[in-house]
Order: structure tokens, then C-alpha cells, then sequence
């Protein structure tokens, strides 16, 4: 009966859903201001009623209800509570639901903040929502609804979650996936809300601004997440593999990230203003071809969802409605904006100019080397795989250069910076950097990308550092009450640029120094690799709560001294009789050493593979601080008292 | 360029985006349902590699020239295959109507692969060994079950990875003649 329940909860959010975009814009229409604040109840229901079917789902996975379809093909009775749990979105069906309730968050959380909103853009935001609310939900309700029920014939066990997905990691990896991507649908609704009513002054992005910054944290969290996820799950230490369905993710945070400074310049500069819409638009479309890549089977990936045509027919007719539908909208309206404010060369705008060209470069290289495959397919050219080569080469050299520009542009003024003042502050950190870069040199060779990476990781830092202690220098209060008293915003920016200098350190020693080994082990064989010598102990027999492994101990010395005792296991799980490799990692702020057992050989002998990892911990310590930096400029103060009067 | 020509080159600039996006969608289309999974074979269009392997039953050396010049499958699989028994019975099935298929036991073990076939049946019009997968290298065969198609002329006309069902045999069918 319950399921029953959650199924019906969804149809009724359906068409409370479909109510929240006609009945706003209705009230729009006839500027009836009822009508209009309708939508605020409007998405305040179907949220809950949404909720209430995720409780319903969450709550059959808790007592393994197998009599419904997708409990039982992702659930197993031996599983953990809390996979159980994470299991809810461990399938198509489920993540879909997650996904809806997400969207239905943000737009609550738009209804509750946005008091202070004129009424009219509020209605607009809401509807805009809304529709992709009712466009999803009839997605999840006619195509890939979780409560289908087994019967009667259900089954007495259910086929167990992907062991893969069996992690901590995993629990929480889709969901901030989710709230970053999904969040950007609340600029995008700005953007149309400003499109509908002509109203496109600045007003509309300083509304924005705070939302995408936190889509923005989240989303970097949730790649970050599935990250070092892979890292430490797949079992063979790589940390990024260019995979269609990381790249769904990856050209959404390209996107945002442009979008963050664009928002900024149009706010505070009336810039720019047309194209600022336009990158809303994208961003948010980015993450529906997301959606629509991963979902419907039109490009092979290890993490894609089963190909389902009728489903890859649906989500490109929303694809189409959505993204096809705005830019109409666009094209339409986006000719009566005017940009009436003009700016020089050397000001900061120009610099943002140049930071939304290369991220936008960047995004369409991702896009394009993703769809590439399935261009060549259309025109039957054949059948090609466009794999990391092509992306390390032609993103590192445009990303390197974006994060040169990057540690400037805060140093840059609105409309005109004086170009010998800005020399004589860039000098010193130049000057430092060669050196620093070429004190690292001595102490090990690189090639020339190395080198150039280096020195931008180097750069960008103490630009960081030369910035804030100008910044601390220009009033006259006491040392910490000016540090104290810069703006959160101002503090965000720096730590998120400090985040990928952090990150750009990582990615670069973990690619150039990085030693591994596979060896061939029995007991009281040791192997050495960068100094550190790994002495086999043997293998044991262990048993999980719905697995049973081989299970190594390896002992770690450095200099005759033990460091570790590492434990890397090679599991079969049960139900699927499926193996899996779980890799044991020693982590450290400098270096991580990462075993996995690979193959028996014979009675005594196993593969093991060996790897030494040097500030592999930097690429997601980065990515935290950039997380952290999108938080903060999110609550600068300036965002709390916004009221629609003041422009 | 007057004002109001660089307004309407404006206006239809704004529509660039639009454009783009329905081209990209028409692709998505076009895709749809098509399977990602099938990679065709290099060696489609030319004739079958040449070989020398042992006959499973008679421990004869088999050519190429001995299989004739009716078209015929040839099969990759194992013992250790799971999947291999589950392609089994509908083998079986093929091989009642007619159907020439040779089997390729491929690194595989000769005493399990004789009562393999006794127990379950034997499909094959003739079981060739190929217990180090060199002849699957020379076909550039990625794991098994794996199933090529040779026409009357002695070329590969057709190359399918894992199961061959019903399905798959529809359009194999059409590659024999």
C-alpha cells in the first residue's frame, strides 16, 4: 500500500507542478497579484509532496520491500542501513527522483528567501522552476517511476547494489552533484524571469549572484567528491579519466565558474548584460545535456545509466522545450538590451572579458571532444573514442594560461587600472616565482609544461598573498580590525583562487612524480619504490556483512623505521559474484601510498600493485577551498539586506 | 555598415545560438536507440586470416582451405565463459536448422572443453583449439563469446561481441549469403 502512496504523492506534485507554471504567469499576464503570490504556496507543496514520495522510497529500501522493482534490483537484505539508504539513488530511477527533489528544494528555497523579490520576478522565478519541475516529474511518472511493483511474484531477495557504489563516498557524491548542477537552474530561472519581463538592468544578477555561488560550492564538492572517489574505489589510482559522464559535471562547473564573474560585472558594472542572460542560459543547459548524455544511452561510458530509447526520446524533447525554448526567448528579447556603460582596456572588466573567453573555451573544448564520437557516428564517418590525450592536450595549455590572468585580474581596477602601478606590484611576485620555480629545479628536471605550471602555481599565490596585504595596507585602523573588516565576498575570491593554485600543485606532482610497480609477492617479499621498501605478510581470509575477502597485510618501512600497516583486500560480493578491488591507502599531506592486491598467481603468490603518490591530497584539498570560497562570497552581508527597491 | 543594418545583423546574430543548439538536437536524434556498444571489426570486407589449429576430435590440423566455401560461423568461447552457456542453447537451436558454425575453444582447457560439449550438446560442425588465443589475436578478439560471420567467397562479413540470440541472429542471417 505504502508505495501506492509515494506514487500517488508524485501524480498529485505533478499536477501542482503543472498549476505552478501557468497560474504565476497568469496572474503576470493580468497583473492580478493573487494569482502571482499563488506561486509561492504552489511550490511549497509540491515540494513536500515530492519529499513525502523520497520518504516513502527511502522507507521501502529501509525494510527491503522487494515487491517493488527498483528495491529489488538495487537492495539486497545483507546490505548496510546505510547503503540501503544511499541506494535510493543508486539506480536510474531513484537518482531521477533525487534529482526532482533537489530542483524542488532550490525552488522552495527561492519561494522562502525571496521575500524581499518584487512580486512579478518572483512569480516569473517560480513558474520558470516550475515548468522544468513538471518536465522532469512527467519524465520520472511516464518513463522510469520507482514504485513499479513486482507481483505477484516478488521476488524473496533483492540482485544488491553495485558493490561499486557500496562507499561512503557514494552516499554523498550524487547528492551534491545534484545541488550544484540542479542549483544553476535558479539562475537560469533569473535569467528568463528578466527575458519575460524586459527588465534586464543589473538587478537581476545581483538577485542571482548568491544562488550560483553556492550551486557553484556544491558542485565543486560533488566533483571533487566523485574524484577521489575513483580514486580510491576503482583501485588503479587515477584521479580523472575525461569519462563522458565526468565531463557532464565538469562543463557545468566551466560554465558557472564564468558565469560567477559575469554575474559580478553585470551586477556592479551594468555590463556585459546581454551575454550575462546568455551564460545563464548555457550554464544550465550544460547541465541538462548532463542529464540527457547520461541518461539515454547515446554515448558509451563506465558510469552510464541502462540505455532506455523512450527515455532518450523524452529527455531530448524537454532538452529541446528548455534549452530551445530560452534561446528562442532570448533571440527575441536580448536585442532591445543596451549596454550604455563603456570600459577601457586596462580596467577589470576587460579582464573578466578575457577570464568569460577562456572558461567559455574551455567548456566547448570539453563538449566538443565529448560529442565528438557521436558527430563522427551521425555522419557515419565511423566509429572513434576521443580519450585523455586530446583533452590533456588541448585544455592544459588554455587553463594554464586562464590562471596566469586569473592571479591579475583582482588587482585590477573598475574602467581604467594605471599600467605602471600595476607593473611595479607584479614585478616582485614574477621576479620570486622564476626563482622558486627554478629552486624546484634543482632539486628535480621537468619538462617545459612542468616548468610553466610550476611558476603559475607559484604566481598565483603570492599574487594572492600581495593583493590581500595591499588591501590591508590602505586603511589606517590596526592589522587585524582591516583584515576583519574586508569584505566575505573579497575573502571568497581569494581563497577559491588560493583553492586552484593548491589544486594545480597537486594535479602537477601527482602526474610527473608519481612511481608505481606491479610485483609478483608471497610472504616476506618486499619490493622499494621511492624509499620506501612495502614487506608482504601474507593473506587472509576475512567475511563482510555481504562479501568475503583475501585480505593482505603489507608492512611499510622508510629508513628501517615502520610508517604503515596497509590492508588492501580483493572482495567477492554475493549476490552479483562480483569482484572487487579495495585498494588500502596510506594518506599523507606530501604523498599517499596506495596498495591494491591484484590477481592470485598461485598458492602464494599474488600481484600487488604499488603506488607512491606525492601531494595527490592537493588536488581535493583545492577543491574544498574553492568550495569554501564559493560559500563565503554567498554570505556576504550585502546579499541579506537585498530589497527590490533599491534600484 | 548604416544603424539600421547593423540592428538587423544583430537581431538574426541573436538567433546563432538557437541554430546551433536545434543542429546539435537533430544529432541527438539521429542517435537515438543506436547501439554504443557495437564496434565493427577491422577485418569486415576481407577474407578470413589464415590458421592452422587442432581438431578437438579427430587432433587433425585444420586449415582454412578445409572449411569450404559455404558460409559459415565461427564461434569463440570457453569453458570459463559464463556467458558461453547461456549462447549454448541457442546454438543448439542454430545448428538444428542447418546452420554451419565452428567453434574456436579458445584458452581453454581440452579435457573440460570435451565434457563441456558432452554434457551440454555439441553445436559445432567442427571444434578447433586455440588454447594460447593466437588465432584470436590474429582476429582481433576481445573476450568470449565472440562471433564472425565468413560468406561463401571466404570473407568476414560480420563481427559480433557477447550473446548471440535471436535478436542477433536476425541480423547475422543477412551477412551469411
Amino acid at each position: 500500500m505504502l508505495p501506492e502512496i509515494g506514487h500517488f504523492a508524485l501524480i498529485l506534485s505533478l499536477f501542482f507542478a503543472v498549476a505552478l507554471s501557468f497560474v504565476p504567469i497568469l496572474g503576470y499576464v493580468k497583473k492580478h497579484k493573487v494569482l502571482m503570490a499563488y506561486s509561492v504556496p504552489l511550490t511549497h507543496v509540491t515540494s513536500l509532496l515530492v519529499l513525502f514520495s523520497f520518504f516513502i522510497l527511502a522507507y521501502s529500501f529501509a525494510i527491503d520491500d522487494f515487491s517493488i522493482l527498483y528495491v529489488s534490483q538495487n537492495s539486497n537484505s545483507l546490505l548496510p542501513v546505510a547503503f540501503k539508504l544511499s541506494a535510493v539513488w543508486g539506480g536510474h530511477e531513484g537518482s531521477l527522483l533525487l534529482w526532482v527533489l533537489i530542483l524542488c528544494g532550490w525552488a522552495s528555497a527561492v519561494a522562502y528567501k525571496g521575500k524581499s523579490l518584487p512580486e512579478d520576478i518572483r512569480a516569473l522565478v517560480l513558474a520558470t522552476l516550475g515548468m522544468v519541475t513538471t518536465g522532469f516529474l512527467a519524465f520520472l511518472l511516464f518513463t522510469s517511476s520507482p514504485f513499479i511493483r513486482l507481483l505477484p511474484d516478488m521476488p524473496k531477495e533483492g540482485a544488491d547494489l553495485n558493490p561499486l557504489l557500496q562507499d561512503v563516498g557514494l552516499i554523498i557524491h550524487p547528492p551534491m552533484l545534484y545541488m550544484g548542477y540542479v542549483g544553476f537552474s535558479v539562475a537560469f530561472a533569473f535569467a528568463i524571469a528578466a527575458l519575460i519581463s524586459g527588465n534586464l538592468n543589473s538587478s537581476w544578477a545581483r538577485w542571482a549572484r548568491p544562488w550560483t555561488s553556492v550551486s557553484w560550492a556544491f558542485l565543486t564538492l560533488g566533483i571533487g567528491l566523485g574524484s577521489w572517489w575513483a580514486y580510491y574505489e576503482l583501485g588503479w589510482g587515477g584521479w580523472w579519466f575525461w569519462d563522458p559522464v565526468e565531463n557532464a559535471s565538469f562543463m557545468p562547473w566551466l560554465a558557472g565558474t564564468a558565469l560567477i564573474h559575469s554575474l559580478a560585472v553585470t551586477e556592479k558594472r551594468g555590463v556585459f548584460k546581454s551575454w550575462t542572460v546568455l551564460l545563464a542560459i548555457f550554464t544550465f543547459s550544460l547541465s541538462l545535456l548532463g542529464t540527457f548524455l547520461v541518461r539515454s544511452g547515446v554515448l558509451t561510458s563506465v558510469h552510464a545509466f541502462a540505455a532506455d530509447p523512450t527515455r532518450g526520446v523524452f529527455i531530448l524533447v524537454l532538452l529541446f522545450l528548455f534549452v530551445g525554448g530560452s534561446l528562442l526567448l532570448y533571440a527575441m528579447r536580448a536585442a532591445d538590451v543596451k549596454s550604455d556603460v563603456s570600459f577601457g582596456l586596462t580596467g577589470r572588466e576587460a579582464g573578466l572579458l578575457i577570464n568569460n573567453i577562456v572558461l567559455v573555451t574551455l567548456s566547448l573544448t570539453v563538449l566538443l571532444g565529448t560529442l565528438f564520437p557521436l558527430l563522427f557516428d551521425a555522419l557515419d564517418m565511423g566509429k572513434i573514442s576521443v580519450g585523455a590525450p586530446y583533452f590533456n592536450t588541448m585544455f592544459s595549455p588554455i587553463a594554464l594560461f586562464l590562471m596566469l590572468v586569473m592571479a591579475v585580474g583582482p588587482l585590477l581596477r573598475w574602467n581604467r587600472t594605471k599600467l605602471d602601478t600595476l607593473l611595479k606590484q607584479l614585478i616582485f611576485p614574477l621576479v620570486l616565482s622564476v626563482i622558486l620555480t627554478g629552486v624546484t629545479l634543482i632539486w628535480q628536471t621537468f619538462e617545459w609544461i612542468t616548468m610553466v605550471s610550476l611558476f603559475v602555481a607559484y604566481w598565483v599565490m603570492l599574487l594572492v598573498l600581495i593583493d590581500w596585504f595591499a588591501k590591508l595596507g590602505n586603511s589606517s585602523a590596526g592589522w587585524l580590525q582591516k583584515a576583519r573588516r574586508l569584505p566575505r565576498n573579497y575573502y571568497g575570491m581569494l581563497i577559491a583562487h588560493l583553492g586552484m593554485a593548491v589544486s594545480l600543485i597537486g594535479i602537477l606532482f601527482v602526474s610527473v612524480q608519481s612511481q608505481e610497480e606491479m610485483v609478483r609477492m608471497a610472504q616476506n617479499d618486499s619490493v622499494t619504490l621511492s624509499g620506501y621498501e612495502f614487506v608482504f605478510n601474507g593473506v587472509s581470509q576475512v567475511k563482510g556483512p555481504n562479501y568475503v575477502a583475501n585480505r593482505a597485510n603489507i608492512s611499510v618501512f622508510q629508513n628501517g623505521r615502520q610508517v604503515a600497516s596497509m590492508e588492501p583486500e580483493k572482495r567477492v560480493y554475493q549476490a552479483r559474484t562480483q569482484m572487487m578491488t579495495e585498494a588500502s591507502i596510506d594518506a599523507g599531506l606530501f604523498r599517499d601510498l596506495y596498495i591494491s592486491l591484484g590477481e592470485q598467481l598461485d598458492e602464494t603468490t599474488w600481484g600487488v600493485r604499488v603506488h607512491v603518490k606525492p601531494f595527490v591530497r592537493w588536488i581535493w584539498l583545492g577543491g574544498i577551498l574553492m568550495a569554501l570560497g564559493g560559500l563565503l562570497s554567498a554570505l556576504d552581508k550585502r546579499y541579506r539586506k537585498v530589497s527590490g527597491a533599491r534600484i | 555598415m548604416s544603424e539600421v543594418k547593423k540592428n538587423k545583423v544583430k537581431k538574426v546574430a541573436l538567433f546563432l545560438p538557437f541554430l546551433v543548439f536545434a543542429l546539435l538536437a537533430g544529432v541527438f536524434f539521429s542517435q537515438l536507440g543506436k547501439d554504443t556498444q557495437y564496434m565493427p571489426s577491422a577485418l569486415v570486407g576481407k577474407p578470413l586470416p589464415d590458421f592452422s589449429l587442432v581438431n578437438l576430435e579427430t587432433n587433425k590440423l585444420v586449415n582454412k582451405s578445409d572449411l569450404g566455401n559455404e558460409g559459415y560461423l565461427i564461434n569463440f568461447w570457453g569453458t570459463w565463459c559464463p556467458a558461453c552457456s547461456f549462447e549454448h542453447d541457442y546454438l543448439m537451436t542454430l545448428a538444428s536448422q542447418g546452420v554451419n558454425i565452428i567453434g574456436i575453444d579458445y584458452k581453454d582447457d581440452t579435457a573440460e572443453a570435451i565434457k563441456w560439449l558432452a554434457e551440454k550438446g555439441d553445436p559445432y560442425s567442427a571444434v578447433l583449439l586455440d588454447e594460447l588465443g593466437n588465432f584470436g589475436v590474429d582476429m582481433g578478439v576481445t573476450g568470449a563469446p565472440e562471433t564472425f560471420v565468413v560468406n561463401s567467397q571466404g570473407e568476414i562479413t560480420y563481427r559480433h561481441q557477447g550473446i548471440v540470440n535471436a535478436d542477433v541472429w536476425l541480423t547475422m542471417k543477412g551477412y551469411l549469403e
